[in-house]
């Protein structure tokens, strides 16, 4: 099975604060990957840098390298935009703009240069159909997309991302702002998604790690502690820490 | 304990009296002009009042239109908007979006100086500055005000644009779009009900405005026939002939005012209208 990412050496600075410490990880494809761990324990940070996110926040600045499907992301060559194009993302709080839905969902391709009316609408379709929400919508495309529940934004938000054709799904604690209902759709969705995708998901819910993921990494004050197969990391920790977190010692 | 429920009583009645004094003025205004205006109207006659375009207080029979300076006010107005809503709208969106911190602690005073700039001082500019060139016109006029309500439409459209939440940032930018992308087709659209109401709030200032108009537009009392010849402004009619006028003179400048109030009144109300729309 081929990697997606190559997190080789990599130091992640805020300023003077050192938020990532020597994190080494190769990301499979075609897999869901979780990164579990406290607040503050870097694991948004590294989410963060995969799509370079992290060039928003002043002062931040990385050593090491990340190499997606073995392009240095952070090499001269790299066009950040193509990158997120690439390596899409969806947030904790949905974050859907002031639109319609059709339009949310177009935005991206639109970015890219798609005009065709056609071509936007079929585009449009089979996003929100992968998502699993184009029953839900199909009869209000045009209307505001703000007035659809919390859930239904954040699949909206996964359909958004999907429409510009990534390779990659960075999840940034997509469901702590939802429902368990809610919660499960997305989870089966992802579940669905990852037979194209390969997955990232930042959680802080242990149970979903378990539930969705095939690795897990386990992250404890910028240093990635334990990184394995999910179902070895939960049942057979080999680190002390990670067990101490898992059995909810702390965290 | 009877003493402090006294206390209590007399702080809540002060604040209430701060509280209506304002909306006090607002009512003696309105009665004011309305009780010394609206009887000019009827003596002169509403569509003669409005839509003749004929001033001439010391003919006689005196003839007092004011459509020439209804359309004066309005062209200079549009004007000022056409100038001032491009300029302050790209300086709100560097200020909030682009400009470093540097840069912003210098700018920002800037523009909040010019805001507080005298009236006057924008006329002598004009004055020196603008009559030579355009001579004292209606376009001169429009730099001169559209330089004025810069203050206000960057002010009002540049917190709009930073009350927009930075997730729609994020996402747009997640998205693979760019910075000026982002800030054309996500942000500024998600700040117009804002940027709106600071341009009519714009409009407001400019229809308002007295001084710096009468010193740079040559105040012709006739129909404006070109941007570059003058034409009075209905502010500029009350304030140049006050001074001297009387009987239904004085009432019909008085009626001028009373225009001028519902067109503020309209412009508050679309303003309010506006805010209302954000929630």
């Amino acid at each position: 099975m081929a990697d997606c990412f190559n997190i080789k050496d990599l130091d992640l600075y805020y300023g003077d604060f050192k938020a990532l410490k020597k994190v080494n990880m190769d990301i499979e494809e075609n897999k869901i990957t979780a990164f579990i761990g406290p607040s503050g324990c870097g694991k948004s940070t590294l989410l963060r840098s995969l799509n370079r996110m992290n060039d928003l926040i002043e002062g931040c600045r990385i050593e090491g390298s990340i190499k997606l499907f073995s392009e240095d992301i952070y090499g001269k060559d790299m066009d950040v935009t193509l990158l997120r194009k690439r390596v899409g993302m969806a947030f904790q709080k949905p974050n859907l703009f002031p639109m319609s839905v059709y339009d949310n969902v177009a935005y991206g391709p639109r970015t890219h240069g798609i005009k065709g009316r056609y071509e936007l609408d079929e585009i449009v379709e089979t996003s929100l159909r992968n998502a699993a929400i184009w029953d839900e919508v199909k009869d209000r495309l045009k209307k505001s997309a703000l007035g659809l529940s919390g859930g239904q934004q954040q699949r909206l938000c996964i359909a958004r991302a999907l429409a510009v054709n990534p390779e990659v799904i960075l999840l940034d604690e997509p469901t702590s702002a939802l429902d368990p209902i809610s919660t499960g759709k997305i989870e089966e969705l992802l579940m669905t998604l990852v037979n194209k995708y390969s997955i990232i998901i930042v959680t802080h819910n242990m149970q979903q790690a378990t539930r969705i993921s095939d690795n897990t990494a386990f992250f404890l004050q910028g240093e990635v502690v334990e990184y394995s197969n999910t179902e070895k990391l939960f049942s057979m920790p080999e680190n002390k820490k990670t067990e101490d977190y898992i059995t909810g010692r702390f965290g | 304990m009877k003493k402090r429920k006294v206390k209590e009583n007399f702080m809540e009645g002060l604040f209430f009296i701060a509280a209506a004094a304002s909306i006090f003025a607002v009512v003696l205004i309105c009665f004011f002009l309305m009780a010394n205006g609206v009887p000019a109207i009827g003596k002169i006659g509403l569509v003669k009042f409005l839509f003749g375009t004929e001033w001439s207080p010391s003919d006689i029979p005196p003839l007092y239109g004011i459509a020439s300076m209804i359309v004066g006010s309005l062209y200079v107005t549009a004007g000022a908007i056409i100038i001032g809503v491009p300029i302050g709208l790209f300086t709100a969106v560097f200020l909030s979006k682009i400009c470093p911190t540097k840069l912003y602690k210098i700018m920002k005073p800037g523009v909040d100086l010019l805001a507080g700039i005298p009236s006057v001082v924008y006329g002598f500019f004009g004055m020196a500055a603008v009559v030579p060139i355009f001579g004292n016109s209606i376009i001169s006029g429009c730099i001169i005000l559209g330089i004025m309500i810069l203050p206000t439409i960057i002010g009002i459209s540049e917190s709009a644009i930073r009350a927009v939440p930075s997730e729609y940032y994020e996402g747009s930018v997640a998205l693979g779009a760019g910075k000026y992308r982002t800030l054309y087709k996500v942000v500024v659209p998600a700040a117009k009900s804002g940027i709106l109401a600071g341009i009519v709030l714009g409009i407001g200032r400019a229809i308002g405005e007295t001084m710096a108009v009468i010193m740079v537009m040559g105040n012709q009392a006739r129909m404006p026939v070109s941007l570059l010849k003058g034409a009075r402004t209905l502010t500029g009619n009350i304030v140049i002939e006050m001074g001297y006028a009387e009987g239904l003179h004085r009432e019909a400048l008085i009626a001028t005012g009373v225009v001028l109030f519902v067109f503020i009144l309209i412009i508050n109300l679309s303003f309010s209208a506006l805010k209302g729309r954000k929630k």
